[in-house]
């Protein structure tokens, strides 16, 4: 069975952290990935970047495209891609053609990404 | 991550929305930062027993209140406190308090805090060193060690900026949209000051620069958040992310300013960088084009090139000729010449420089970008004078060391000279 495990944390606190401190803490979790994919049970691996940086689009008659995260709470996550497109209005026309049935996408840059190391290759 | 470190992360994070929560309540500065340090006190005693609370900012904004309110009785009536029983059934007054602040309020309070510090009243230097202070917490010494001036005089200079404020008339009622914008653009002035004052000085102690550099930072991306849909604050971010990115690369080992166009790329933050962009792409989509998004942007196509001479300058002089559109300046013009030089030669940029000689008769960098273009037309005789003037204006050792160069070069007649600015 594959898993997605999706990570949240006070993003302002995790943006105040100090150079050194962000890379401390970004070695540890590699080190923890090293050995989930020494078991070849890693896939691929994103850390995003902040919320300030997102792009919404929300289903309607007419599709609307808003500044910044997705902030509702009667939704849940169900699901997400990942896409390589060169321009925020190129990923922005991708996204619509994914929408299908009401909801909302949140767009969000990724800051970095490792591919499949073990699992779900 | 330990418990203390935690809580301490938290108590910064939360500050600048229960400080203007409890700005609003109180409509006093000092009773706001009182309230909020005696909650703080509570949270490290209560925190670290009953655990993190689900929002420390509505936490922080209640139990401040009430310790505030307390003093306010306790002066009054000398009656006895009811302790620490407020912290009893917090659970149910927390959820209550973040139902009924809902964003909206956040936004207002936090730009309304942000927004008294830079009261035009008060004069630039005040205004950083008060939000250093109020928003983002920076200890009086801290602050100090920053501006390279004694403890107790800046102790002075944010007791002085303080009373200012409470003498000046700050409206507390909601903002109307003409009052929002006009608050957002003296906030995104004094974020951009308090950067430039971390950026550019070539004096003090080069980790507090950057840490001020950091702040300021911080400060846009909290704008940010509650003004999602600015392209100027967009345009702000993206600015402060791309410039940042350069830091590492911009002093050389002995603390001299190194050009753009000899730094290291490689000590480039790409991180950094890369978040600029996603910016500026998101600001652009807007198609209301502002100063700060323009200047974004001519970061950006310096952040896209690889190597100096993959440039697009055309791009540049572009973007400078929109900027000089939007906010008309003869820095603006000298800084458009430099880019018109690279892409279409010494001779129109030359044009477009002398008419500028009034207005910066007292600029080190037009004698500069002046010497420069004319070396680049042979005009060596004149570039000497030039050069000359530059060096009589030179702020700094750097700067005049680094025209020397340029003289040194004539002298020997040497082909290639390179852009001073």
């Amino acid at each position: 069975m594959l898993y997605a495990i999706l990570c949240y944390n006070d993003e302002t606190a995790v943006g105040s952290w100090s150079k050194e401190k962000d890379e401390a803490v970004m070695a540890q979790h590699g080190e923890r990935l090293r050995v989930l994919a020494g078991k070849r049970k890693l896939g691929p691996v994103a850390r995003l970047m902040p919320t300030t940086a997102a792009t919404t689009l929300r289903d309607g008659r007419e599709t609307l495209v808003l500044d910044g995260p997705f902030a509702e709470t009667k939704e849940q996550l169900l699901g997400f891609y990942i896409v390589d497109c060169a321009s925020l209005d190129e990923v922005i026309e991708a996204a619509k053609g994914l929408m299908v049935e009401g909801g909302a996408l949140e767009i969000r840059p990724v800051l970095f990404y490792q591919p499949p190391e073990g699992a779900g290759r | 991550m330990t418990e203390l470190a935690w809580i301490d992360a938290a108590l910064t994070s939360a500050r600048p929305q229960a400080i203007g929560a409890l700005l609003r309540y109180f409509r006093d500065l000092d009773t706001a930062e009182e309230a909020f340090q005696e909650a703080c006190l509570r949270a490290l005693r209560t925190w670290p027993i009953n655990g993190p609370p689900r929002d420390p900012a509505a936490w922080l904004i209640l139990v401040g209140r009430n310790s505030a309110l307390d003093h306010v009785r306790r002066r009054s009536k000398q009656e006895e406190l009811p302790s620490e029983d407020i912290l009893s059934n917090l659970e149910d007054a927390e959820a209550e308090t973040v139902r009924r602040l809902d964003d909206s309020h956040y936004r207002d309070d936090v730009l309304r805090l942000l927004f008294i510090c830079c009261h035009p009243e008060l004069p630039a230097t005040q205004q950083i060193a008060l939000a250093l202070r109020v928003v983002s917490g920076l200890t009086v010494k801290e602050i100090a060690r920053a501006f390279l001036v004694g403890e107790s005089a800046m102790e002075q200079r944010i007791t002085r900026a303080k009373r200012r404020i409470a003498a000046a008339d700050v409206p507390f009622e909601t903002p109307g949209a003409p009052e929002r914008a006009e608050r957002l653009s003296a906030v995104a002035a004094m974020i951009y000051l308090l950067f430039n004052e971390g950026y550019s000085a070539s004096g003090g102690d080069v980790h507090v620069r950057v840490s001020l550099c950091e702040e300021a930072i911080r400060l846009a991306r909290l704008l940010l958040r509650l003004f999602q849909g600015e392209p100027e604050v967009i345009g702000l971010t993206a600015l402060l992310l791309l410039q940042h990115a350069r830091a590492k690369a911009r002093l050389d080992s002995e603390g001299a300013i190194v050009l753009l166009e000899d730094q290291d790329r490689g000590l480039w933050n790409r991180d950094l960088i890369a978040e600029g962009l996603a910016l500026v792409d998101k600001a652009l989509r807007h198609r209301r084009p502002g100063p700060y998004q323009v200047q974004a942007a001519i970061a950006a196509v310096h952040a896209r090139a690889t190597r100096p001479e993959d440039t697009d300058w055309i791009a540049i002089d572009l973007l400078y000729a929109t900027l000089e559109g939007l906010q008309p300046s003869p820095v603006v013009t000298l800084n458009r010449a430099v880019a018109v030089c690279k892409a279409r030669g010494p001779e129109p940029a030359l044009r477009m420089v002398e008419p500028l000689e009034g207005p910066l008769s007292g600029y080190f960098h037009f004698f500069g970008v002046k010497g420069w273009l004319l070396t680049r037309l042979g005009r060596d005789d004149e570039a000497r004078i030039a050069f000359g003037r530059a060096i009589a204006l030179a702020r700094t050792p750097a700067e005049a060391a680094h025209i020397r160069l340029h003289l040194d070069r004539l002298a020997d007649s040497g082909a290639g000279a390179q852009a001073p600015a």
